[in-house]
């Protein structure tokens, strides 16, 4: 069972390559959302996302991203974003601890890569808009591309200034872009985007959303032309956009887009946004999930982003931004390839493992036939095990076996509750609210005294899988849960 | 004739430096500043002043 190998001393926990075995997740296509294996699409396409976190749930176990914050002009102004906010402590989208120029962020590139094996993905995401600031975001993926030819180069816009740029995102490699597309309607636009700056005028009110969805709308059909690979961001705003989103994604589907990423909005007074400070609410982890649903078999759905910032780096769920702040990187830095290399050879080994046990797993539940579904928390390192003390878990990853699958379908972010061999009672409270309608959490250790309390809130929490594949445990405990004899433990 | 910027109020996004079209706006130690000699308010130019247009807090780029 799961060893602790060489990846475990490159990382911390993980393996693999490229899946041999086509599994389906649920019916076509792929009704887990985002790809999880090559078996519902073709090999380009799988080669193109089989290494990015972002575009492939299985890659997010595996491979990191970092972002860095070079474009801070915008072009637009949401009702969800105040770039004047720059905050340590906080994690969503927009917000940088420092900006960076193009060489800057080179440097900032090769340290990481340097650092951090599991590295794959340099991506631009504002805090500003990528495409807006133009010259900025060129000059770095230029200088990134000629020191690491090997990392994939990836951009987030508001679709704007997009069509302007496409043709040097193809001549650049640049094979992963996303666009955030909130609506389709300029009514709804409206309630969204009070202004936009467009050919050197500022637009407001409908005018303004008609003109950014014509732009986004064909910014979109550009990049499909090309073969650049699309993901569509949409903000759910409860009340302003919710139900429209059925909708965009719709039209998103019809143009070509790859993945559409359904995030809730993220809104508070202290975050100075129009939203913030109108008391907009935030939609629930179940309500958003319940939209999630309903879109399912559109345009396929991302289920494990993570909001990050501008600034972000490493797994999605876990972000080591701190770590590599300008201070702490050399004025000198040289490019060594050897972390990332020898990382990518174990998980070469171990993805086409996981791949085998996730077949196994799922095919034991459907032979099971038992008709039942289980909310299932997973406390993990990365890897694809359940390798994470509940303890230290600052998020839990979201697992649902139905009759026919296991699929991610979301996260849950918590506080560390143990800090230094100390639970907090209070810190608990919360992790136990956070999980609220999860049956089962599978985690690597857990105490008495939370585990007594998890049951208290009809939470059944057990480290019996620990180390094992998330989806070999998952299988074993509803297995168990309904009576049924375990598969043997296959990792 | 001339716009300039309040610095207490300036994100520091630099949209005003390369929409200007008159090349006013540079970043001068810890801001951005308005060179007066070389601002024209836009005029001739644009219906409306850029740096002020496209700036993403209000009333951060005034006239002087």
């Amino acid at each position: 069972m799961s060893p602790p190998n060489s990846h475990d001393r490159l990382t911390g926990p993980k393996s693999f390559d490229r899946p041999a075995t086509a599994i389906r997740c649920g019916s076509a296509p792929s009704s887990c959302g985002s790809p999880a294996n090559s078996g519902d699409m073709n090999s380009a396409i799988w080669e193109k996302v089989k290494d990015h976190p972002c575009y492939s749930e299985d890659a997010h176990h595996y491979f990191a991203r970092m972002h860095v914050a070079v474009a801070p002009a915008c072009n637009i102004q949401c009702n969800y974003c105040n770039r004047k906010y720059d905050c340590a402590n906080e994690s969503r989208p927009g917000v940088v601890s420092e900006k960076l120029t193009p060489d800057q962020a080179v440097r900032k590139v090769i340290a990481v890569a340097n650092e951090v094996p599991q590295l794959s993905v340099l991506g631009i995401a504002g805090p500003g808009d990528a495409c807006y600031d133009w010259s900025k975001t060129k000059a770095t993926f230029e200088q990134v591309a000629k020191t690491i030819p090997d990392i994939k180069l990836c951009l987030s816009t508001n679709g704007l200034a997009l069509p302007d740029h496409v043709a040097e995102l193809a001549d650049m490699n640049v094979d992963h872009v996303t666009i955030t597309i909130n609506m389709i309607d300029p009514k709804v636009g409206a309630l969204i985007y009070p202004w936009i700056f467009y050919e050197h005028r500022r637009y407001t009110g409908i005018e303004a959303a008609r003109i950014l969805h014509e732009r986004q709308m064909l910014g979109l059909e550009m990049l499909t032309a090309r073969g650049i690979l699309t993901k569509i961001n949409s903000v759910m705003i409860p009340g302003v956009n919710d139900e429209h989103l059925v909708e965009v994604n719709r039209w998103v589907k019809e143009r070509g887009a790859f993945l559409h990423n359904i995030m809730p909005l993220i809104s508070s007074p202290q975050h100075g946004t129009y939203y913030g400070l109108a008391g907009q609410r935030v939609p629930k982890a179940m309500e958003l999930k319940a939209l999630q649903d309903r879109v399912q078999g559109g345009a396929r759905m991302m289920r494990h982003c993570r909001q990050c910032r501008a600034d972000a780096i490493g797994l999605l769920g876990q972000d080591r931004g701190q770590e590599f702040t300008l201070d702490q990187i050399p004025e000198e830095v040289t490019y060594d390839a050897s972390k990332r290399d020898a990382y990518r050879e174990v998980v070469a080994r171990e993805r086409g493992d996981h791949v085998a046990a996730k077949g196994q797993a799922i095919e034991m539940v459907k032979a099971m036939g038992c008709g039942k579904s289980l909310l299932v928390a997973v406390a993990t390192k990365g890897g694809g095990r359940v390798n994470e003390h509940f303890g230290h878990a600052r998020e839990f990853q979201i697992y649902e076996v139905s009759p026919s699958a296991i699929c991610l379908v979301g996260h849950r972010k918590v506080e560390q509750y143990c800090l230094g061999g100390w639970g907090e009672a209070a810190t608990l409270e919360g992790v136990i609210a956070a999980l609220e309608g999860i049956d089962v959490v599978l985690c690597a250790k857990i105490g008495d005294s939370p585990k007594e309390q998890l049951k208290g809130a009809g939470i059944r929490a057990t480290d019996d899988h620990g180390c094992e594949h998330i989806e070999t445990a998952i299988s074993a405990v509803y297995a168990a849960e309904f009576g049924v004899k375990p598969l043997a433990a296959t990792a | 004739m001339a716009f300039k910027i309040i610095a207490s109020q300036c994100t520091q996004c630099g949209s005003c430096e390369f929409e200007c079209p008159s090349g006013a706006i540079k970043f001068k130690g810890d801001a951005y500043v308005i060179d007066p000699e070389k601002c024209t308010e836009c005029k001739d130019a644009f219906d409306a002043q850029q740096c002020a247009s496209v700036c993403p807090v209000e009333m951060t780029c005034v006239p002087a």
